[in-house]
């Protein structure tokens, strides 16, 4: 299967395999005008598979939380067919209805309509806390639900 | 400089702006009938979602005393909640009416969200198993005027560590001073929360160790805090009774402490301490209960910015 290489917009490549679909979803590019390509289960150097998404058009999409789902992922901004831009991923410092807080006792299951606000704690860890509640949340556990 | 903003947890306020707010509530103390006008005008709201005695008393008695006036309910059945009203809502609307509120409510983070809709100060009086930052500034003031300092104390925290607020706050208020142990004494069941252990961890020299029996540690305390088992916070009947005579301080275990270690509870007690060990000079959570009107007045008095 091939799929032609942009001459403007972004690739983000290493996707863990699988994570494609979550990804897109969290980038709310849905909406876009130009076109977008997921590629599942391409082959990879670095691991097994890997899942990669091509986006023409656009270079100024919010990619704050793709480092909270996939911080192995690579994303590279491309202009006139070259790279122009490889942008390193890291843990978000604040996340905005990205995370759901799980705790029952906190102030957002009384409130749905209320912010759902994490912040990083510790990145070693990965760990995140409800802004509200501080409840303690990993990437880990996050990812994989 | 305290005027106009909230305490919802224990780190809004730095260590300088609480000592200035203790030296006021030591000043109150030596002579009340000086501030018997401070408020004089003023109107605290007490927004009280869920029952409570010490705290709401503690501050209107505090608001009175200082000649303030105050507006209220206790009890979700008695407020717009129970018509579906919003947190952001009710506060906005108590804005227009009072200039300061305090809230208790059973979920955590609601204090919060409350200060974050409004610019009237926002107390928050505890918030679910969250944090209860006014307890907090009772128990420093207790700690600063029986041990004299607030730091290189050895505490330990006994009971309901995993839901009790009280516990909670005062451990991340105390990280923030230097060499300090903590000693968690609590059932598996109970132990304190992650984050809370974090406050520690990220504290200035500071320690922790973890014990399930009071004998443990009771030796080398300089403060032994008990805290109640709260039937309110669990959400099985039998897991709380299973739990909640797990801690009995009585007179044969203070034969254990040093003679100079203090006993403090944020009250109400129910089993945990029995009632002979309230002849101990060692015990001082009545005193503890007294320093909290002090120390609320002193906060009013602050985040108003009147006498101060």
């Amino acid at each position: 299967m091939e799929v032609n290489s942009i001459e403007k917009g972004i690739v983000i490549d290493h996707i863990r395999a699988g994570f494609g679909l979550r990804v897109l979803d969290y980038l709310n590019i849905d909406k876009a005008n130009g076109m977008v390509a997921l590629i599942m289960n391409a082959s990879s150097k670095k691991n097994d598979r890997k899942d990669i998404i091509k986006i023409e058009g656009v270079t100024d999409i919010d990619i704050t939380a793709l480092g909270l789902l996939d911080h192995g992922a690579t994303v590279n901004v491309i202009e006139n067919g070259h790279i122009i831009e490889k942008i390193k991923l890291e843990l978000p410092e604040r996340v905005v209805n990205i995370i759901k807080c799980k705790n029952p006792r906190c102030v957002t299951s009384l409130e749905p309509a209320l912010p759902q606000v994490f912040h990083l704690v510790d990145a070693a860890k990965e760990e995140y806390c409800c802004e509200y509640c501080e409840e303690t949340r990993r990437v880990t556990d996050i990812s994989s639900e | 400089m305290l005027k106009g903003r909230s305490l919802i947890e224990p780190l809004d306020f730095s260590v300088e702006e609480l000592d200035a707010l203790f030296g006021l509530a030591n000043e109150i103390a030596e002579a009340p009938e000086q501030y018997a006008d401070a408020c004089a005008g003023k109107l605290l709201a007490t927004l009280f979602y869920e029952p409570s005695t010490r705290t709401r008393f503690s501050f209107e008695a505090a608001m009175l005393r200082l000649g303030g006036k105050v507006i209220g309910f206790s009890g979700e059945a008695n407020s717009s909640a129970a018509k579906g009203e919003s947190i952001a809502d009710t506060i906005r609307t108590v804005a227009c009416y009072a200039d300061v509120a305090v809230i208790r409510h059973p979920k955590e983070g609601s204090a919060l969200v409350a200060a974050k809709r409004t610019d009237m100060p926002v107390i928050n009086g505890g918030d679910g198993g969250h944090q209860h930052p006014t307890q907090t500034l009772t128990d420093l003031l207790t700690i600063r005027r029986e041990k004299g300092r607030l730091n290189g104390l050895r505490i330990g925290l006994c009971g309901d560590l995993k839901f009790g607020r009280t516990v909670h706050s005062l451990i991340k208020a105390l990280s923030r001073y230097e060499d300090m142990e903590f000693c968690l004494i609590s059932p598996e069941e109970l132990v304190a929360p992650e984050y809370v252990v974090r406050y520690i961890r990220q504290g200035r020299d500071c320690g922790y160790t973890e014990a399930r029996h009071m004998k443990e540690v009771m030796g080398r305390l300089d403060i032994l805090y008990m805290t109640r088992v709260q039937r309110e916070r669990f959400f099985n009947e039998e897991d709380y009774l299973r739990l909640k005579d797990t801690y009995i301080l009585d007179a044969k275990k203070m034969k254990d402490a040093p003679q100079d270690m203090i006993v403090m509870h944020p009250l109400p007690r129910v089993n945990e301490i029995a009632p002979e060990v309230d002849e101990d000079p060692r015990a001082k959570y009545f005193e503890q209960a007294k320093n909290g009107m002090y120390v609320r007045m002193a906060l009013i008095m602050s985040l108003l910015g009147v006498g101060v």
